[in-house]
């Protein structure tokens, strides 16, 4: 526990590399996200859940700006979000996401899902990226798939290319969309071992998820939306052990 | 009995190898009894259709093939060589006039130049037909060129006589208008279908006014507008090619269609494909040409070859305005009174000519869609 301990003093020391501020966001008439605050700390693994529809995925994509914001404000490693696509593309590079149906581009091998962002984002050569991809194809225990494609893979082999994928643009903050929501069982351990062992490495995640023992091993913080607001955030262990309020509670009774 | 498939025989859980299915459910025999007489309305069809092939194939092929006459000096002589007048194809006439079907009025002493732009064809289809071939890059390479370099072979300048465009006939003006549709019209719809989904209201309004205008109206009335109508709206004193106006109706007209196509492939390429990449931080041009695109103009293929199919069989089209594809040119021979009457194996040949382009272009189709198949 040790080590946990320590990240999480890290994680309280002032460095917060995203700042989220009295955020708004609207579907047409539908008011999804009310009045966000939000700091996350470089180093901090925060775990959000929530009731479905409560606008967990909106929050995560407002970070990386595949859903734009209208009103608060959103800043990244110091840059605010705005319409600007320089700093777009600039933060979209610094912040990897992995997707609930992982999202792999099924024309393209492994290798080639891998090298792509380096390649043409990053301008590494291509030798390079592959030496690169291939160290973090190793990393989450799928080497033998390089040449593959996508679709001729199972689902948790999919959603390590894809957790690869994002590590392959050597991120600095990692978002993770219900990343096993997707799996069957036996799968769902295969990637979160793979995030755990992310995670120890002093990763920067913010997690949709709703994996309790994840939560407990690798969580610094739980927060708990509901109808587009953040109700209640907490420690894990106080978090699931003493909810304060009630719709967390009747959240918690329903997936415990 | 077969002793290895005996399904029956006992063993302990655990322990069952993987047996071949009986041989009654494989091989020929299974195959012929499942498909072709599985059932009494099955029967009486696989019977209907064995009469009839049977009563249609002999005469057919003994009348293009085995009774009929290559080389003849006229009509006449042609029947005298039959067992029965009219009995059987006279080959003679195509053969005779075997260079005006391929050549048009192409002057003789420069038909070389069709001939090594046939060969220069030839080299551009190995590259795409054969995704193995070595050096592929370059052959690719040469293949943006090739349309270039075959115009100026066919039409002169810059070192080479010129040949006046309206002696370009036959085979020869249907490759031409076939290929060149065919090469510009892929990028133009592409630019058009990408414009017509982009979020910038100009250029949508743009690509939707004109690809429903063309498509709102006959090629026919589009080709008389090439050959009559453009000159008004062009400066005085200048002139523009005929073939070369038709060259550019062909083409927007094929665009029109191939956008149509290549919207529906993008509109079925998933958002959360567009959502990784943006999240890779790919530009939008990235994006497209290396997500979106691909993926969209593999569902679009068997749209796209129907579209150059259509395309293909619609230049015969310019014999309306005075051209002379091969129809044209077979209309023409039909009036020689020498061998007049021979109307069947004009247009057989002609057909025979379509079909094999067409039919070369659908395989080739099914054979792209196989290779870009990489799993469910
Ligand atoms: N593109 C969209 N347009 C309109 N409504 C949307 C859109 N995306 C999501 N929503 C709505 O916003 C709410 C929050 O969605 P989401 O953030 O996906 O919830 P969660 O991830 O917590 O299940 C849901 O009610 C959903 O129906
Ligand atoms: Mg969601």
């Amino acid at each position: 526990m040790s080590s946990t301990e320590q990240s999480s003093q890290a994680a309280k020391s002032s460095d917060p590399v995203i700042v989220i501020k009295n955020m708004h966001k609207w579907y047409g008439e539908f008011h999804v996200l009310k009045n966000v605050n939000l700091e996350v700390q470089r180093g901090e693994r925060i775990v959000i859940c929530g009731p479905s529809g409560s606008g967990k995925s909106t929050l995560i994509r407002c970070i990386n700006r595949l859903e734009v914001h209208q009103q608060g404000h959103i800043s990244v490693d110091g840059t605010e979000l705005t319409g600007d696509l320089k700093n777009i593309e600039k933060i979209r590079s610094e912040v990897g996401m992995v997707f609930q149906h992982f999202n792999l581009f099924p024309h393209l091998t492994v290798m080639e899902n891998l090298t792509l962002g380096p390649i043409w984002v990053r301008k590494t050569p291509k030798a390079e990226a592959e030496e690169t991809a291939m160290e973090y194809l190793k990393r989450v225990k799928i080497p033998e798939q390089a040449e593959k494609f996508p679709g001729q893979l199972s689902g948790g082999q999919q959603q390590r290319v894809a957790i690869a994928r994002s590590l392959c643009m050597n991120p600095g903050i990692m978002l993770f969309d219900e990343p096993t929501s997707a799996l069957d069982p036996e799968m769902i351990k295969e990637v979160l071992d793979v995030m755990i062992e992310l995670a120890e490495s002093g990763m920067t995640m913010l997690c949709v998820t709703h994996e309790m023992g994840f939560a407990t091993a690798v969580a610094h913080r739980v927060i708990f939306m509901d109808f587009g607001e953040i109700i209640e955030e907490n420690e894990p262990h106080e978090f699931f052990n003493n909810p304060q309020n009630d719709r967390t509670k009747l959240f918690l009774s329903q997936i415990l | 009995m077969n002793e290895a498939a005996n399904p029956q025989k006992e063993y302990t859980p655990g322990t069952h190898p993987d047996l071949p299915a009986p041989f009654a459910t494989r091989g020929p025999v299974a195959w012929m009894r499942d498909n072709l007489f599985s059932s009494p309305l099955n029967i009486i069809l696989t019977v209907v259709v064995a009469w009839l092939l049977y009563s249609i194939i002999p005469p057919i092929v003994n009348w293009v093939f085995i009774e009929s006459v290559w080389t003849a000096d006229s009509r006449v002589e042609c029947w005298a060589q039959m067992k029965e007048a009219e009995g059987a194809a006279c080959w003679a006439f195509i053969n005779s006039r075997l260079n005006l079907f391929i050549y048009g009025f192409y002057p003789e002493a420069e038909r070389w130049r069709v001939n090594v732009s046939f060969i220069l064809l030839v080299m551009f289809l190995i590259p795409i037909l054969w995704d193995k071939a070595p050096y592929r890059k370059y052959w690719l390479m040469y293949c943006v060129a090739f349309p270039f370099i075959a115009a100026w072979l066919l039409v002169g300048g810059f070192g080479l006589t010129k040949v006046p465009t309206d002696e370009i006939g036959g085979i020869t003006l249907t490759l031409i208008i076939g290929v060149t549709g065919i090469f510009f019209s892929l990028p133009i719809g592409v630019a058009l279908a990408l414009g017509r989904i982009s979020n910038m209201p100009a250029v949508s309004m743009l690509c939707v006014v004109f690809i429903e205008f063309i498509r709102g109206v006959p090629l026919i009335a589009l080709l008389f507008v090439a050959s009559t109508m453009l000159n008004y709206f062009l400066p005085p004193g200048t002139s523009f090619d005929l073939l070369m106006r038709v060259l550019i109706m062909v083409m927007l007209f094929s665009a029109a269609y191939i956008a149509e196509v290549v919207r529906g492939g993008l509109q079925a390429v998933p958002r959360g494909q567009h959502e990784a990449a943006d999240a890779m931080g790919l530009t939008y041009w990235q994006s497209s040409r290396l997500i979106v695109l691909p993926q969209a103009l593999k569902i679009s293929i068997p749209g796209i070859v129907n579209t150059f199919i259509g395309l293909f069989k619609d230049t015969t089209l310019v014999l309306i305005i005075g051209m002379l594809d091969p129809l044209g040119i077979g209309r023409a021979a039909l009036s020689d009174a020498s061998w007049s009457g021979l109307a069947r194996e004009v247009y057989l040949f002609i057909a025979i000519f379509f079909f094999l382009c067409c039919f070369g272009m659908s395989r080739y189709s099914l054979y792209l869609e196989k290779k870009l198949h990489t799993g469910h």
